[in-house]
């Protein structure tokens, strides 16, 4: 198939560096990866084009950029997934990280938020006199987070780090539920509570990109929600995140449906009244202009709560 | 083309204007609906933090209750479309999961076989009404009105639940209706991110920069108004806009309308009588454009 590989370059060693796209024209089988095109280009056409790779399987985790606007990894992503005959396939750096050179990034904010939820096991006791062990059934929830090959993609489509550099991220999120969750590691708690604070689990807006994007089905937005709710069970100090939660729970226990207001009254509490004050004008122009519960304002529980209580009931048994 | 329609908690609560839009347009559509009033919330993804499979249950509870009717659900929320698929596949990919919450459901006398579809409106306008009776319910072409789109995080991911591979088109469904409706699509990147709802009462200041980067980036691209099939989004991009504006020290000024509220225009409805008034960014300049008066 004929295609057209519109690739972003950069250059920090030209005296005035400033990002561009250089297209090239090529003709390639249709099941080639977007890294075959690449190798290709820079084969035949420009030996100037800077990249990362090395496996080609999907293993090493090298080659993540974006293809079409979304993080892959180029060696997983065939042609004929991403473009039709004589389409343009546009190829950029990943986001959320500084550029080196082309579709080289540099990933040291990445190792370093990985290092921060400490990835080693920490168990309590004299060590065993052979390995540390765990039944294989013990481990199996593990499998998928495990499959882990630090390749960067999720933290390139994370919808909180492009507004707030500080937040830790899902690659290290993921990888800190995969230490948390270990029957082995007996640093639970701790760990818990050092994602609790700005810029950790909570901060996380639930978006998606990172399950959508992830090309060895980690599933990091899962593993986010996980470390929530253990975090939750272990009744570390509680933040608006868990108050949101905890209360949003609540309210559905016993009215069925949401009551916003009263979401908001009690997650921010005494505690964050000024928070509950910031959010007085928009409510006050929202009553001007009518925006009023159809169900109203006390949201009455429904009909069938009863029903619905005895779902929390069963549900409480069966955990 | 009749459906158990689930509201979802906001359109009757924060959003009011949301079901009274869609309460105007869907006659004129060949849709009939029997609202399901004993439905729960379904969780909205924050109750699931606490405990996924009582959110599960809840939703195979809803599930039931529509099996029961024997009627496909019908949504108005890209949350609620979300959170409901994704609990639908859990359930209908693991038999055991969903004999575990069958049992949960007895004493009420439901059980969940499996068989129920989850459609937003969004969905069910292209692939049930169809473009041809669409098109033919337009009497006032939205002619010069340049519309951003703006989806929603849970109705975009992650697309194995949402049946993106049986119906390829849903990605870009928004785009496809905005078309018909005779707007003109203003197109850019933001377009299938995150408004940073979730996030307003955790991290206020990352949840507005999203805000204000969206309806700003749209803005930049030319558009008068952004159209959204969520009301969660809504309330983020329209109701915390102003304040977005004041963070960002600029000012944006960009009126976000419920999808429901676009299709009516275009049927030539009263911009009254689809809530338009109740929006917090007024839209009527924006309206004043193509001949609107609101």
């Amino acid at each position: 198939m004929q295609t057209t590989l519109r690739v972003r370059r950069f250059n920090p060693e030209h005296d005035q560096p400033s990002s561009y796209f250089q297209d090239y024209d090529l003709e390639v089988n249709p099941a080639d990866s977007v890294l075959d095109g690449l190798i290709k280009v820079r084969e035949t056409i420009d030996d100037s084009l800077a990249l990362r790779c090395s496996c080609r399987g999907a293993i090493c985790g090298s080659c993540g950029m974006r293809i079409n606007g979304h993080a892959a990894l180029a060696c997983k992503t065939k042609m004929i997934s991403v473009a039709s005959e004589g389409e343009t396939i546009q190829i950029e750096p990943m986001k959320n990280m500084p550029v080196i050179k082309d579709l080289i990034t540099d990933m040291a904010s990445f190792w370093s938020k990985i290092r921060q939820i400490q990835p080693w096991l920490q168990p309590q006791g004299p060590p065993p006199t052979t390995e540390y062990t765990a039944p294989p059934q013990a481990m199996q929830h593990l499998n998928r987070v495990m499959s882990c090959i630090m390749c960067g993609v999720c933290v390139s489509d994370c919808t909180v780090l492009e507004v707030d550099s500080q937040f830790i991220g899902p690659a290290a999120l993921a990888k800190a539920y995969r230490f948390v969750a270990d029957p082995r590691d007996a640093a639970t708690r701790q760990r818990l509570e050092n994602l609790n604070t700005p810029g950790g689990m909570w901060d996380c807006t639930r978006c998606m990109e990172c399950i959508q994007a992830c090309p060895k089905g980690v599933g990091p937005m899962d593993r986010i929600m996980s470390l929530r709710t253990k975090g939750m069970a272990a009744k570390i100090p509680a933040t608006c995140g868990s108050r949101h939660a905890e209360v949003f729970t609540d309210i559905i226990k016993h009215k069925g449906i949401l009551d916003e207001p009263m979401l908001a009254v009690r997650t921010f509490g005494l505690k964050h009244v000024g928070r509950l004050f910031e959010m007085i004008p928009m409510v006050f122009q929202s009553i001007l202009k009518g925006k009023v519960p159809l169900s109203g304002p006390l949201h009455k529980p429904l009909t069938s709560i009863r029903h619905i209580q005895r779902l929390f009931k069963r549900a409480r048994k069966k955990s | 083309m009749k459906y158990a329609f689930f509201p979802g908690c906001v359109s009757k609560g924060a959003c009011p204007e949301l079901y009274q839009s869609v309460m105007q347009v869907y006659p004129k559509l060949g849709i009939d609906l029997e609202e399901m009033t004993t439905a729960s919330c379904t969780g909205a993804g924050v109750l699931q933090e606490k405990d996924e499979k009582l959110g599960d249950a809840l939703n195979a509870r809803t599930f039931a209750l529509a099996e029961q009717q024997g009627l496909p659900i019908m949504t108005i929320c890209s949350t609620c479309q979300g959170v409901m698929s994704q609990a639908n596949h859990r359930l209908i990919n693991d038999a055991d999961y969903l004999k575990n919450i069958n049992e949960m459901l007895q004493e009420e006398g439901l059980t969940y076989r499996g068989t129920t579809t989850i459609k937003h409106f969004l969905w069910i306008l292209l692939e049930d009404v169809g473009e041809d009776a669409l098109r033919q319910a337009i009497t006032k072409p939205l002619t010069g009105l340049r519309a951003a789109p703006f989806y929603g995080c849970y109705i975009q991911r992650p697309t194995e639940a949402l049946g993106f591979e049986e119906h390829p088109d849903r990605g870009k469904s928004l785009e496809r209706i905005m078309e018909i409706l005779g707007a003109d699509v203003v197109d850019f990147p933001g377009k299938t991110r995150c408004c940073g709802f979730p996030i307003l009462t955790i991290n206020k200041i990352n949840s507005l920069s999203m805000v204000a980067t969206h309806t700003q980036d749209a803005k930049s691209h030319g558009a008068d108004i952004m159209v959204t099939p969520c009301p969660l989004c809504h309330l983020n991009l329209d109701g915390m806009q102003s304040q977005a504006a004041k963070q960002e020290h600029t000012t944006i000024d960009l009126p976000i309308l419920h999808l429901p509220q676009l299709l009516g225009l275009a049927m030539g409805f009263d911009p009254k009588t689809l809530g338009l008034t109740r929006n917090l960014i007024s839209p009527k300049s924006a309206l004043a454009t193509i001949g609107i008066n609101l």
